[in-house]
């Protein structure tokens, strides 16, 4: 018997190591993106002045102000905002055993964008770090709507889903719309706030958010087994001790705590919870758990670089992180979509 | 998507449900002393009496439409009756400026705008075998409205050759994702796919556009983007008039093999019919539609997304239904520009089909589950 076990064992190990291993390389990834993201820029700073304007700033030092007031910001939301999608995107199609799984594409984005137009309007809130409890609140609501109208009975396909959270994209956008043709001071505002744009955004938003990114991550790691577990069909985990509702119901709130925060800090950033996962899936293995950790990092890299290329492909102006990443992730899904069977 | 068989069509429906439909009617027919066979008898009935329903809908709806176009010429700042708006339209009379001028063009190009937006909508849900799968939210409406946002935007141009811009939007965007899905075939399910990856990227395109522009330029990119018919005139309505001619009875008749695509691949060819050439020549008069007529007004939001499934309900048979579609098309664009013009103070007509759409379609997804016919 151990004989046999053994070997198992052994080969279970090397896995584990080998996916550590990627993990890290995925991590000195994410810190080459960082660097780059503070380096670079409209305004050439040098890297050495960076670094300084990181350690010991000096007051009146335009390079330094540069980096720690408009740099460090965005990078910091980036961060966030990416981690969460990542993280719920992957959460998503691992309970839903759906390849086209994504926050953003169920309306997360449209319900918070929604959300944002009416706090503008109706409640005169103009300072940013208003609008995030209004995001939030909007893109919980979007995903519980789609969500609720695709997966009555049984659960639904992928092409139901994809196309209900679409469908309902358009007829929020709509609503947005119409109050936008009758209030131009909203327009001005909002127009930036909708295409995931990364500048001038406050880092108070982020000391604000990130308890609750903090509290879906840990929702999404503590579920992760059951997620694996519902894979094999809930009889059988339901026969290995997981309580399939309590674990979707779960699964669900933390879904809505990432993506729903991630969206209120950056805007609605179209595709990034759909593609990072699989991106990251021939890295990560199978398990729930691992796949999270992957996309978590992941998402993290895939926004702050969509920030920097947007800075660097339009100098001095720039082309928001989120027109960056529906362009970056476009590709991915239309691939996708040719290589697998969705049926 | 699931694989089971969608039934369609008058051709192939009877067979499954002609039994449950038509019990009433059926009743009568044995009634009548033709009951030796019983199971012909009875499909025969029901397949009547579906046809006689989808008949009457259609009368229905050609009366609805005519009401429509008379109440847009005769109502406005100056009200005509029935006699003085025909008087008008023959030319003469103290109204025929105003009819001819100002309420005709706008009148016909909501009526041309909706059958063809209708007509288009239906045929892509019935080429794609999916309820939702309609022009607006395959982004072919959305290249469009890119395209011509840019032309207002960037480039400063209004009218025909906003338009012009439009045509061209979805024209490329309609091409791209059947290229994108093309693999061996032209297959629904990719086709709706990527054609929701072609809908993310061309709003990417229009919110990239509206932060660049000045913010005095955007509304009237805005207000382009809902869809109004209030700007049309008489030399683009000949451009629309003339595709309209050519591309509706193109689709009506390359839309006859629909209820054979309906049953799935394997069978219709099994039926010797060849399933991507039909569903290339379908969809490419459809796109030609969507394309002329967002040129001419803007995607007026919807209305190619819930015509079809309205049109279905109300006729109650479970193929394309693509005259009463079309019907159906018209109708909403004309009542909701009529609400548009005359209760909300000359608001776009997009505007109403938004709000008025919007819910329909959350009510029609509560009811399928989304990928079930509407039956």
């Amino acid at each position: 018997m151990s004989l046999a076990v053994a070997p198992v064992r052994a080969d279970r190990a090397r896995g584990r190591v080998r996916r550590a291993g990627s993990l890290g390389l995925l991590l000195v990834l994410l810190l080459v993106v960082v660097a780059a993201s503070l380096a670079l820029g409209s305004r050439t700073i040098a890297p050495g002045q960076v670094l300084a304007a990181l350690v010991h700033p000096v007051a009146g030092d335009v390079d330094h102000a540069v980096v720690r007031d408009l740099r460090v910001p965005r990078t910091v939301l980036g961060l966030l905002a990416g981690l969460g999608l990542g993280a719920a995107g992957a959460l998503m199609q691992g309970v839903t055993r759906n390849p086209l799984a994504d926050p953003g594409l169920l309306g997360v984005g449209s319900g918070a964008s929604l959300a944002v137009v009416v706090a503008i309007t109706w409640f005169g809130v103009t300072a940013p770090s208003g609008y995030i409890w209004f995001a939030l609140l909007g893109a919980a609501a979007a995903t519980l709507l789609v969500y609720g109208l695709a997966g009555r009975g049984s659960a639904p396909s992928p092409v139901t889903l994809a196309i209900t959270g679409t469908a309902t994209t358009a007829v929020l956008t709509s609503l947005i719309t119409v109050v936008l043709l009758t209030d131009a001071a909203t327009l001005q505002q909002y127009r930036f706030w909708s295409v995931g744009s990364l500048a001038g955004r406050d880092l108070a938003a982020a000391g604000a958010l990130w308890p609750y990114l903090l509290a879906g991550l840990l929702l999404a790691f503590g579920v992760g087994r059951s997620v694996d577990l519902l894979a094999l069909g809930d009889d059988v985990a339901t026969g290995l001790g997981v309580r399939a509702g309590r674990a979707r119901l779960v699964a669900g709130g933390a879904v809505v705590l990432l993506a729903g925060t991630a969206t209120a800090l950056a805007g609605p950033l179209l595709l990034v919870g759909l593609v990072v996962p699989h991106l990251v899936r021939p890295l990560a293995g199978l398990a729930q758990r691992w796949v999270l950790a992957f996309s978590v990092v992941g998402g993290a890299i895939l926004v702050v670089a969509a920030d920097v290329v947007g800075r660097l492909i339009a100098r001095p102006a720039e082309v928001e992180a989120g027109i960056v990443a529906a362009f970056l992730g476009a590709p991915v899904l239309i691939a996708l979509v040719r290589r697998t069977r969705l049926v | 998507m699931d694989r089971r068989v969608e039934v369609g069509g008058a051709a192939a429906g009877p067979v499954v449900s002609g039994a449950v439909v038509s019990g009433a009617v059926a009743g009568d027919a044995e009634a009548g002393g033709g009951a030796r066979t019983g199971g012909v008898a009875v499909v025969r009935a029901g397949r009547a009496a579906r046809r006689r329903r989808s008949g009457l809908v259609v009368l229905g709806l050609v009366g609805l439409v005519l009401l429509l176009v008379g109440a847009g010429l005769s109502l406005g700042a100056v009200r005509l009756g029935p006699g003085a708006v025909v008087e008008a339209l023959l030319g003469h009379g103290p109204g025929s400026f105003v009819v001819l001028q100002l309420r005709a063009p706008r009148v016909v190009a909501g009526l041309l705008v909706g059958l063809a937006f209708g007509v288009a909508g239906a045929a892509f849900q019935s080429v794609l075998r999916n309820p939702l799968a309609s022009p607006d939210i395959l982004g072919i409406s959305g290249g469009a409205s890119a395209a011509g946002a840019a032309a207002i935007l960037l480039a400063g141009w209004s009218g025909p050759r906003v338009a012009a811009a439009a045509l061209v939007g979805a024209l490329v965007v309609a091409t791209g994702v059947a290229v994108a899905s093309w693999k061996r075939g032209l297959s629904g399910e990719r086709f709706v796919l990527v054609g929701v990856a072609a809908s993310l990227l061309v709003q990417a395109v229009t919110g990239y556009l509206l932060t660049r522009a000045d913010v005095r330029d955007v509304p009237a990119a805005l207000v382009w983007m809902v869809g109004s018919t209030g700007a049309a005139r008489w030399p683009q309505l000949a451009v629309l008039a003339v595709a309209c001619a050519v591309l509706l009875p193109a689709l009506a008749v390359a839309g006859r093999r629909l209820p054979v695509l309906a049953l799935g691949d394997d069978l219709a060819r099994g039926l010797g019919a060849a399933p991507t050439p039909a569903r290339v020549a379908v969809l490419a008069a459809a796109v030609g539609l969507i394309a002329v007529g967002t040129a001419t007004t803007g995607p007026i939001a919807f209305v190619a997304f819930v015509s079809g499934p309205i049109a279905r309900r109300a006729s109650g048979t479970a193929g394309a239904g693509l005259t009463a579609a079309a019907l159906t098309g018209a109708a909403l664009v004309l009542a909701g520009d009529l609400v548009a013009q005359h209760l909300l103070g000359d608001l776009p007509v997009g505007v109403v089909t938004a709000l008025v759409g919007g819910p329909v379609l959350w009510w029609l997804l509560s009811r399928t589950g989304g990928t079930r016919w509407a039956g």
